[in-house]
């Protein structure tokens, strides 16, 4: 048990240093390619060269991906959990989707602007988009099994973007500040936008990680997690406002990314085992890690250009989508 | 006495196999009229509206005080883009949705559209190909996709929920590639990416339409040679092969003839959203199990094609592209089938 426990330990300080490392990439990658000492001098805020510069716009960047991304991956979890579905996505299953639409209807239609406002929309969006997508995939028998839920959440997504579509494009005034809730990416990243989103994100945060014993119970099955003693239904209903607030807000703040909450959870679950109490930070922390990375890697492949982390993150989870499909023994879908 | 009830009940057959034919004929005659009806419409009204004489004499090639360029240069290949890319779309998506025993199963939902897109963005962008090698590209690669959808399920005959799902998961895989290699092209500017990502028929010219139409010809041609069979095998491979259909030999023709369609279509006109997942269901619908739900849901497709290109052009406040108007309609029908499956306790 001991040696067990070791070992747990050893691949989350594993984890915990990826992290460190994919922020240092974060920082000193990109498309431009600066020298370490303007690094040193962008970072400690000493702005005289481009390169100094550069650096200091990937500040702000860095943190929106380390908190975007932690925020879809703990998301993702709880969704798994609650739905007892390993396909469960903020993405795949339209959150983000709804979230993008309302913010985007916000912008187009109703003259909003304000950080903390698009924050409250991209909330009630990821809100209604996932009650909507859970009414239609849980009708019939079977209740909510994952081909529903996928199928209800992908229709769901479409008819959001084709939505989006219609709105934005006759609207070429404001098309380019609305290109960033259309595929998702954290280029445009300031801090003055980010700090507001903090309390929502704590909030969302403590609700998630509150309801780790719920989801276990769940695990087990509903009547198992009844007979344990679980308020099911109301334990159930404060997690998925915890997943729901933190998909809200990140897609407030950078547009509908998927796959990062499906394929990290997954990933912890190989670190950590089973847990949830382990699983969902693991999973905050794996989601800032992948979608760091995806941002670096999108500032790589396309130079002079940048690629949307939402764009690299679909790349790299949809060959992941297909083999958690695989691998699920055709009854369970 | 045997004799006789079973002379009555062929008699009734006949009356009903008769009654079953003249509904197929009925409906496939009411849909060229709607289809010719919206061309007329979309040769003779948009911004201003020309009688229908000066629209002939055009078209005739008479000079008609102004109306020569308008209905010739603009309207014409316009109208004829829609009829032909919606009858492709339409074919191709029915030939799949039969063929896999699976409304769900059409080519936008699996993923064949998304690689003939993606195929066609490169063969254009990178390759700097033009005309008939872009649509081979996106043929070559929907056929690709197709197998690769196929050896991933592993699972012949009727589409499961495996397929379905797997082929979603390619989608959004292509459709990243089609958005990145868009991205490194330096002239096209975003929004014009995005009219063509989700379908237009804007700007069509003749010589575009004429790739296509030879497609429909040769593909379509494929297809309806392989009708009968195709409608034997829905009921189910022991069946079919029973009564002597080479079940994998047709379900190649097919594939082949579908992927055809649907790539020469979207190379020309891009991935217009939902068209031909709509066409089969709808046909189906009006035919009520007569036969003839090929010719239908091409005619389905073509009409869905001009009916949504005037409204996105005419109808609404603002002029939008042919795909966003399907694509509107056709996802809140993909909710309703769902739902509708769900009710009936099916598995989809």
């Amino acid at each position: 048990m001991t040696l067990s426990r070791d070992h747990k330990a050893m691949r989350v300080f594993g984890v915990v240093a990826l992290l460190l490392a994919t922020v240092g990439l974060s920082l000193a990658v990109g498309t431009r390619s600066v020298p370490w000492s303007e690094i040193w001098d962008g970072l400690t805020g000493r702005i005289e060269t481009i390169g100094a510069a550069a650096v200091a716009v990937r500040m702000p960047r860095t943190a929106l991906a380390v908190l975007a991304g932690g925020a879809l991956g703990i998301a993702g979890a709880v969704m798994q959990g609650i739905t007892r579905n390993p396909l469960a996505d903020p993405g795949i299953l339209g959150v983000n989707a709804g979230a993008a639409l309302f913010v985007v209807v916000g912008v187009a239609w109703f003259n909003i602007s304000g950080a903390t406002t698009f924050l409250w929309l991209g909330i009630a969006g990821a809100g209604c988009a996932a009650v909507f997508v859970y009414a239609i995939g849980s009708t019939g028998q079977g209740g909510a099994t994952p081909l529903k839920l996928t199928l209800a959440g992908t229709a769901t997504s479409i008819a959001a973007s084709a939505f989006i579509i219609a709105v934005v494009l006759p609207r070429n005034d404001i098309a380019g500040s609305i290109q960033s809730w259309q595929v998702g990416g954290i280029g445009g990243a300031r801090f003055d936008t980010i700090l507001p989103s903090l309390p929502f994100l704590a909030i969302g945060l403590l609700l998630s990680l509150g309801s780790a014993r719920i989801l276990n119970a769940l695990a087990l099955g509903e009547e198992m997690a009844a007979g344990l003693g679980q308020n099911v239904a109301w334990g159930r209903a404060m997690a998925a406002a915890g997943a729901i607030v933190l998909c809200g807000t990140a897609t407030a703040l950078c547009g509908p990314i998927g796959f990062v909450g499906l394929v990290v959870p997954h990933m912890c679950r190989m670190i950590g085992g089973i847990d949830y109490r382990t699983i969902l930070p693991l999973s905050a922390l794996g989601g800032a890690i992948l979608l760091g990375m995806a941002d670096v890697l999108g500032r790589i492949v396309a130079r002079p250009n940048e690629l949307d982390v939402g764009l690299v993150t679909a790349f790299v989870g949809a060959p992941f989508f297909i083999w958690t499909v695989r691998r699920q023994r055709m009854r369970g879908l | 006495m045997s004799v006789q009830t079973a002379e009555a009940s062929d008699a009734v057959q006949g009356a009903i196999r008769q009654r079953v034919n003249r509904r197929s004929v009925v409906i496939l005659a009411l849909l060229i009229a709607t289809a010719l009806i919206l061309t007329a419409i979309t040769l003779s009204c948009g911004r201003g509206c020309f009688a229908p004489g000066d629209v002939i004499a055009a078209l005739m090639g008479d000079d008609a005080s102004g109306a020569t360029f308008v209905v010739n240069d603009l309207r014409l290949p316009r109208a004829l883009m829609s009829v032909v890319t919606g009858l492709c779309f339409g074919l191709g998506g029915v030939a799949f949705q039969v063929m896999l025993r699976n409304p769900l199963a059409s080519p936008d939902i699996i993923g064949i559209s998304a690689s003939a897109g993606a195929a066609a963005v490169f063969a254009i962008v990178i390759l700097a190909f033009d005309g008939w090698l872009v649509s081979a590209v996106a043929v070559v690669s929907g056929l690709l996709v197709a197998t690769l959808i196929w050896a991933l399920s592993s699972n012949r005959g009727a589409a499961g929920a495996r397929l379905i799902l797997i082929g979603i998961g390619v989608s959004a895989m292509l459709d990243s590639v089609t958005a990145y290699i868009l991205l490194e092209a330096p002239a096209w500017d975003r929004a014009e990416a995005m009219r063509w990502l989700t379908g237009s028929v804007n700007g069509a010219q003749l010589p575009d339409v004429i790739p296509v139409l030879g497609a429909l010809i040769v593909f379509g041609g494929l297809l309806a040679a392989s009708a009968r069979d195709l409608n034997i095998l829905r009921l189910g491979d022991d069946a079919a092969r029973a009564l002597g259909v080479h079940t994998e030999a047709t379900r190649l023709r097919v594939t082949l003839a579908a992927v055809g369609l649907v790539a020469f279509a979207t190379s020309a006109a891009g991935p217009i959203a939902f068209v031909a997942f709509l066409s089969g269901p709808i046909a189906a619908r009006l035919l009520g199990g007569s036969r003839g739900i090929l010719a239908a849901a091409g005619l389905v497709g073509a009409i869905l094609v001009l009916a949504g290109d005037f409204t996105g052009q005419f109808l609404l406040p603002a002029r939008l592209p042919v795909g966003v108007v399907t694509g509107a309609v056709g996802a809140p029908f993909l909710l309703y089938l769902i739902v509708r499956t769900n009710r009936n306790g099916g598995t989809i």
